[in-house]
């Protein structure tokens, strides 16, 4: 912006409605809330909403165009993708998340660690940081499913500890310039120790950043999923997973003539990432006082 | 001469760390060797000498290969082995896992490569774009766009342009590097325009964002103002000045993304069949071949360590205030 | 005519908090040849009327709501986009307040030079583009010219860097120089000779200056006339000598009296008191009411518009004529000592 020095009255609205305000602005980041919503209901409800079970095969009907009985076909062995689209949707909602507040802790921890104590627990701290964040997360995940077997639980935790850095840099930032605040140097005067002070002092100044990260890692974490998935790698059939549910989409003869098996798990993937995407930058406009 | 020497301290400096840091990574493969299931003797020994082997040969040539002594001096030997090319030899195919990995190397270079300009001729454009238009309907578009690069999964992607271009139209082929029977170099622009497309686009989101943001930290400052002032016109402002300004960052940035450009291709070869490292990757990792996994593995390591070299190398190059201090 | 004429400017900003009005009506012109220095207190609009004049307010955030600038009875703000490219860094040139920040830190001194001979001088080749640039390094008072041309900004003192921006300025024998606060991020000891080196440049080329400063004391030295704006309106125009001697509004009398005076070394400091108005919603009528001690009803209700008041003068007071009997000291008292 220009340089001009312009006499503003400090603004008489708390930090939380202003944040609040610059979300409902951003008018995409509200409807994506509806798409998510929609998304969870559907994989929370999985069952009574398609009446069908995700695993039962019927050998007689497989690939099966839709139909009134099966709104979205049937899959290479006979089971309903309808229902398995949305208890598909449980694992990458669950997976995502969870991953995502792995990355949290770890990052949170860590960094508010590396924060207050500085010296060499700062510079390893950073530098395993710096570690992990150089490495792509998926070809590390592979390399190690294709030694340790695939796995829901390694992928899980894999993604997480490709992901803390992010929030560890961030919660270091935050607990560097608290350190400096008055009111965090009473406390420790009055003999608060670095426990305290994380839950007291670092973790509410740094909800508001971390939350964004957070909201951006499950997007990702939702992504890398459906890739291993897609691979192989990840979640196995017969549990049914947006990205393995594309495996079968692999031969020419399917994706052109039978679409309802591969367009709906992957405009799952991509609408629902999409929207945790928008969700994120949504918050990240409400709750970083300079807008980009 | 004192700023020589400055900077070749600093670039010293980062290389002994990103040594240091390269060794580790090579113990934490190490110990994945150890990891894997299966006796780590069979992926040592070529495959005829394997078969033909009695027991007593086998534990001959365990004793040979050093893996009845301790942890440390195996990890020495296998370091040395592979410092000297020698990988071990591949549990499925019995050839050696360096003669299988530089033989792949070629194709996915290409890919990368491609991939990689496609996406900058993609993110420079729509990013400076947004950043002139800052706030209009063109800026919203670009950041829908760069969302959606990064959101929309590669591999989905890919699947509907094979079936818009492949299947519907007849455009491109999917599969392959080449057309049997077919060789030059219109059949491999072919082949490979739509992975490389679909790689490229996927890289685009960030390096857009990126440039956008830079731009905009850039036009906003004092010195554009100077130039207006001088009666250049806006053209002139973004290219000669901001733009100049705006890349030094985005520079090391790229290199910082070679990384990710190589797990982008991973998942494209194995959808588009491109004969490329990544393909062999992901068909050892279903097949439980280690070897070629921990080569893959140890390749990436090497990646990732010039990545940030090069990163190091621009950062002081590139800034001239940096080159100079 | 005058060269330069500014008529009822009126621009403002819009921010998250609402309209910022930063210039609210200013009027006055300059002169072939004459200093004019624009004078006043942090956001009363007189960088803001100056960058104007160029079309270098980025318009959004900022609005040129209406006015008139003319420049040889040119109508700047109707001016075709290319018309007014060849008058910025030609005819009119500006040098700005931090040259740190408004040098470009990756270019080369030299190439910014050369750019703003080349942009008006289509005809120069490369050579003997530098060769001029080198020459006016030097007349600027920089030492080695030749070699300067390819160091960076950052390899320039403070002072220096000054010297190239305003050798910049002069490059391509401006008729008007704007010049920006040009010494106020600089050391009192450079200050004066920046200074110096702004009214040789004037001599020598015979520009009109507008020269835009907090100081006092730069004004005091270098203007024709003086111009004292406050929240964004003009408060007084006058020629420098009387407004020194017979300051005809109550803002000026504060500002003069608030200077540390050397022959009175114990005396008090004099304040003007209350604080700087919210451009967001400026005061009623006379925005300087509300720290006035002549105010009275009228200056809330009624804004006071600029009058002649003979000799080249003008002030906006309604009650400007108290002043010319009043000794200042009584107007602001001293500031109630610690």
């Amino acid at each position: 912006m220009t340089a001009v020095d312009i006499a503003v009255a400090p603004a008489r609205r708390s930090p939380a409605r202003l944040a609040v305000r610059r979300f409902v602005r951003h008018r995409i980041a509200v409807v994506s809330v509806g798409v998510l919503l929609v998304v969870v209901i559907g994989a929370v409800f999985a069952g009574p909403i398609s009446g069908h079970s995700p695993t039962t095969i019927d050998l007689f009907h497989i690939r099966a165009s839709p139909s009134e009985k099966h709104w979205l076909g049937t899959d290479s062995t006979g089971r309903d993708v309808f229902s398995r689209l949305l208890y598909a949707g449980r694992v990458s909602l669950g997976v995502g998340v969870a991953a995502a507040l792995i990355a949290v802790v770890i990052g949170t921890v860590l960094g508010s660690l590396a924060g207050l104590l500085g010296g060499w627990v700062d510079q390893t701290v950073m530098r395993l940081a710096d570690i992990f964040l150089s490495f792509p997360s998926l070809v590390v995940m592979i390399v190690v499913a294709g030694i340790l077997g695939p796995s829901v639980i390694t992928m899980v935790l894999a993604i997480g500890l490709f992901q803390w850095p992010t929030c560890g840099r961030l919660v270091r930032g935050v607990t560097l310039s608290l350190r400096e605040q008055e009111y965090v140097q009473a406390s420790r005067a009055v003999g608060a120790g670095p426990v305290w002070l994380m839950a007291r002092h670092i973790i509410p100044a740094a909800l508001p950043p971390v939350s964004v990260v957070a909201t951006l890692g499950v997007a990702q974490a939702i992504g890398l999923e459906a890739t291993l998935s897609f691979l192989g790698l990840g979640v196995q059939p017969p549990q049914p997973s947006w990205g393995n549910m594309l495996t079968d989409a692999q031969s020419l003869t399917v994706i052109r003539s039978m679409p309802w098996l591969w367009l709906p798990p992957g405009l799952a993937v991509a609408i629902t990432v999409l929207a945790v995407n928008f969700i994120g930058d949504g918050l990240r406009d409400a709750v970083d006082p300079r807008r980009s | 001469m004192e700023h020589l020497q400055l900077m070749g301290a600093y670039i010293l400096r980062r290389l002994l760390i990103n040594l240091l840091v390269f060794a580790l990574i090579t113990v934490a493969i190490f110990m994945l060797v150890h990891a894997a299931p299966g006796d780590p003797v069979k992926m040592m020994i070529p495959p005829d000498q394997l078969n033909s082997g009695s027991a007593a040969f086998i534990a001959a040539k365990r004793h040979e290969l050093g893996l009845d002594q301790s942890v440390f001096l195996q990890y020495w030997h296998w370091l040395d082995n592979a410092v000297h090319g020698n990988l071990g030899y591949s549990l499925v195919s019995g050839r050696s896992v360096t003669s299988l990995l530089s033989e792949r190397i070629g194709p996915t270079i290409e890919l990368m490569g491609v991939g990689l300009a496609l996406s900058l001729l993609i993110a420079f454009p729509l990013g400076i774009i947004a950043a002139v238009r800052r706030n209009t309907a063109v800026d919203y578009a670009a950041t829908v766009v760069s969302l959606g690069s990064v959101s929309i999964p590669a591999f989905f992607l890919a699947l509907l342009a094979i079936y818009v271009l492949t299947l519907r139209f007849q455009l491109l082929p999917s599969a392959g590097m080449s057309t049997p029977g077919a060789s030059g170099l219109i059949d491999l622009l072919r082949h490979l325009l739509l992975p490389a497309l679909i790689l490229g686009f996927g890289n685009s989101g960030p390096f857009m964002r990126y440039i956008r943001s830079s731009m905009i930290s850039e036009l906003g400052s004092d010195y554009v103002r100077t130039a207006e002032a001088k009666g250049a016109g806006p053209i002139r402002v973004v290219v000669r000045h901001t733009l100049r300004n705006a890349l030094i960052p985005v520079l090391t940035i790229i290199a910082l993304s070679l990384p990710g450009v190589l797990a982008g291709a991973v998942v494209i070869e194995k959808v588009f069949a491109w004969p490329g490292m990544g393909q062999l990757a992901v068909s050892s990792v279903q097949q439980q071949d280690y070897s070629v996994i921990i080569g893959f593995a140890l390749i990436i390591a090497i990646l990732v360590l010039l990545s940030n070299l090069v990163a190091d190398l621009l950062y002081t190059v590139a800034d001239p205030r940096v080159r100079l201090r | 005519m005058s060269l330069l004429e500014v008529a009822d400017l009126v621009v403002d900003f819009g921010t998250e908090d609402g309209t910022v009005h930063a210039v609210d009506g200013v009027t006055f012109s300059v002169d072939s040849g004459e200093i004019v220095g624009v004078v006043g207190e942090s956001g009363s609009g007189k960088s803001v009327t100056a960058m104007s004049i160029l079309g270098l307010i980025r318009q959004p955030p900022g609005h040129i709501r209406s006015g008139r600038l003319s420049f040889h009875g040119e109508d700047l703000r109707a001016m075709a986009p290319r018309r007014l490219r060849a008058i910025r860094g030609g005819p009119i040139a500006m040098v700005f307040q931090d040259p740190m920040t408004t040098l470009n830190p990756v270019m080369s001194v030299g190439a910014q030079i050369v750019e703003a001979l080349r942009l008006h001088n289509a005809d120069l080749s490369k050579d003997q583009a530098r060769a001029r640039a080198a020459e006016l390094l030097e007349s600027v008072g920089v030492p080695n010219p030749a070699q300067r041309l390819r160091q960076y900004p950052h390899e320039f003192s403070g002072g220096m860097r000054q010297r190239a921006m305003i050798a910049m300025a002069i490059a391509n024998d401006p008729e008007l120089l704007i010049a920006d606060e040009p010494t106020t991020a600089l050391d009192v000891t450079i200050q004066a000779q920046v200074l110096d080196l702004l009214r040789t440049a004037q001599e020598k080329t015979q520009a009109a200056t507008i020269l835009i400063t907090h100081d006092l004391g730069v004004i005091a030295e270098l203007a024709d006339r003086v111009v004292v704006m406050y929240a964004g309106r003009v408060m007084e125009q006058a020629p420098v000598r009387p407004l020194f001697a017979t300051p005809r509004h109550p803002y000026t009398v504060g500002l003069l009296a608030s200077l540390p005076r050397l022959d009175d070394e114990d005396g008090p400091l004099r304040p003007i008191p209350g604080s700087p108005p919210n451009m967001l919603a400026p005061p009623s009528g006379c925005p300087f009411h509300p720290r006035c001690p002549l105010a009275a009803d009228k200056c809330r209700t009624e804004r006071p518009e600029p009058t002649d008041i003979g000799d080249g003068r003008q002030t906006a007071c309604h009650f400007h004529e108290k002043l010319i009997e009043i000794d200042p000291a009584a107007l602001f008292p001293a500031s109630v000592a610690p």
